[in-house]
């Protein structure tokens, strides 16, 4: 179900340490995120490709990754040039394309996918244990991190769980349909899941006492950010603060 | 249910984010190392929930039971929603960093609401049972639409159209939640009415 290929790369950015990575991450969407012309969310776009050649992702594995952005993305180029009204390049009938609607459909989609390039090359290349510990040397509440790694850990007991049951419903000749029975079913088994999930949470949370659990968050990992790391982030920062910059002053 | 990274303007995700990092840490106040333990592994099996297709027609849909994290979690939704929704872009990259704060908000806000709207209800009688939990699947995936369409309206207003189709879309799905969110209610108070938490904390 889930796919952890990216983690297991070997580059240089799978290298750095997870709070750069994090902060890097955060600073270079945050700047895109902002950008409101198509030439600098293209630079936005460019950046994210060049990290992903860094981090040696493969097209195809982003690409399985962009899938339901490009959906979502293709919906709305069927939709939003459509909507506006003002300053139409084409006219067919009642059907009228407009230039700002195509312009704000090509700045989204560049921003988008560009948003998602760099989530992906920065993020998704580590582990979901190395992603809580950088969150929590970031000062991200205890309780917060323990909630990721703790709901992470159990998505696959809980999954387990749900393919008992839906296999066990299957054996009784449960097939699904457009009807109440079937939906009944859904709900009893999502149902279930609860029951059984909230009674394991119970012994879990007895084992956990039993082994001195007091509520406090603890990573054993250490990282250190040296100098290139830290270099990185600034190329980064920079990068992203003077396309946004740039845009202000001139494309505007 | 969720808004793509680069579409919102940056005023919008930035105040998404500052009211999302309010309302989560207003939740985690409320979590002590019980409940926290129970909120990650109920947070887990809405992961998975959220996995289960059911059809309408030639099409399906998968679950989002955004009600029924509000009723059983109360404010600590607001946590629980957003750690799930971080690990789903994760993996799956439904959205990203940026629109973090308002698709939890979006799912959240509707998902505590229907708490305190629906739990007081919960408990008097089996057919009430029932009407609560429709109401609050319907009305949790309603209000989500409604915050999903707000939130492009500010962008621009030029998406105006967009959101009324949104949420025209959505109708089929508000009332199949609803039906789930009824039944998966009545089956909870049936054989397990201490999920939910005892109370409604009005603080």
């Amino acid at each position: 179900m889930i796919d952890r290929s990216l983690e297991q790369g070997d580059s240089f950015i799978h290298r750095i340490d997870p709070r750069i990575r994090i902060v890097t991450a955060l600073c270079l969407s945050m700047t895109a995120a902002q950008c409101t012309h198509p030439a600098v969310a293209a630079g936005f776009l460019s950046i994210s490709v060049v990290l992903a050649l860094i981090a040696k992702l493969k097209a195809g594995q982003v690409l399985i990754r962009l899938k339901p952005l490009l959906w979502f993305l293709l919906m709305m180029w069927l939709f939003l040039p459509l909507t506006f009204t003002e300053d139409i390049v084409y006219r067919y009938g009642w059907l009228t394309v407009s230039r700002a609607g195509v312009q704000l459909c090509t700045m989204i989609s560049l921003k988008s996918i560009g948003i998602l390039i760099i989530f992906t090359s920065l993020l998704a290349t580590m582990p979901v244990a190395t992603l809580g510990a950088g969150l929590h040397r970031l000062r991200v509440p205890d309780k917060l991190v323990f909630l990721l790694l703790m709901t992470y850990r159990y998505i696959a007991v809980i999954r387990q769980e749900y393919n008992r049951l839906i296999r066990a419903a299957r054996f009784r000749g449960f097939r699904p349909g457009t009807n109440l029975h079937s939906y009944r079913t859904y709900a009893y088994l999502a149902g279930m899941l609860f029951v059984r999930a909230s009674h394991r949470a119970d012994r879990v949370f007895q084992a956990m006492r039993c082994r001195g659990f007091t509520g406090r968050f603890r990573s054993l990992d250490v990282y250190t950010a040296d100098g290139i790391h830290i270099g990185f982030l600034v190329i980064c920062g920079a990068a992203g603060i003077s396309l946004l910059i740039a845009e202000r002053l001139w494309l505007n | 249910m969720h808004i793509s990274e680069g579409v919102l303007s940056g005023t919008v995700l930035g105040a998404g984010a500052a009211v999302a990092i309010g309302c989560t840490a207003l939740g985690l106040k409320k979590l002590d190392d019980q409940k926290m333990v129970h909120t990650a592994i109920l947070a887990s099996a809405f992961f998975v929930a959220s996995l289960i297709h059911v059809n309408i027609g030639p099409v399906s849909v998968h679950l989002i039971l955004n009600g029924v994290v509000g009723l059983l979690l109360g404010l600590a939704a607001f946590p629980a929603i957003l750690t799930a929704l971080a690990l789903q872009s994760v993996f799956f990259q439904y959205g990203g960093l940026t629109a973090l704060g308002v698709n939890t908000l979006i799912m959240a806000v509707p998902a505590v609401a229907v708490h305190y709207l629906c739990r007081p209800l919960l408990g008097r009688s089996s057919q009430l049972n029932f009407v609560a939990g429709f109401l609050a699947g319907t009305l949790s995936i309603m209000g989500a639409c409604l915050l999903l369409g707000a939130a492009l309206w500010f962008t621009d207003e030029q998406f105006m159209a967009t959101s009324v189709a949104i949420i025209t879309g959505h109708v089929p799905v508000m009332i199949i939640e609803g039906l789930i969110t009824g039944f998966c209610v009545s089956f909870l108070m049936r054989v397990y009415p201490e999920i939910l938490p005892k109370k409604v904390m009005l603080t």
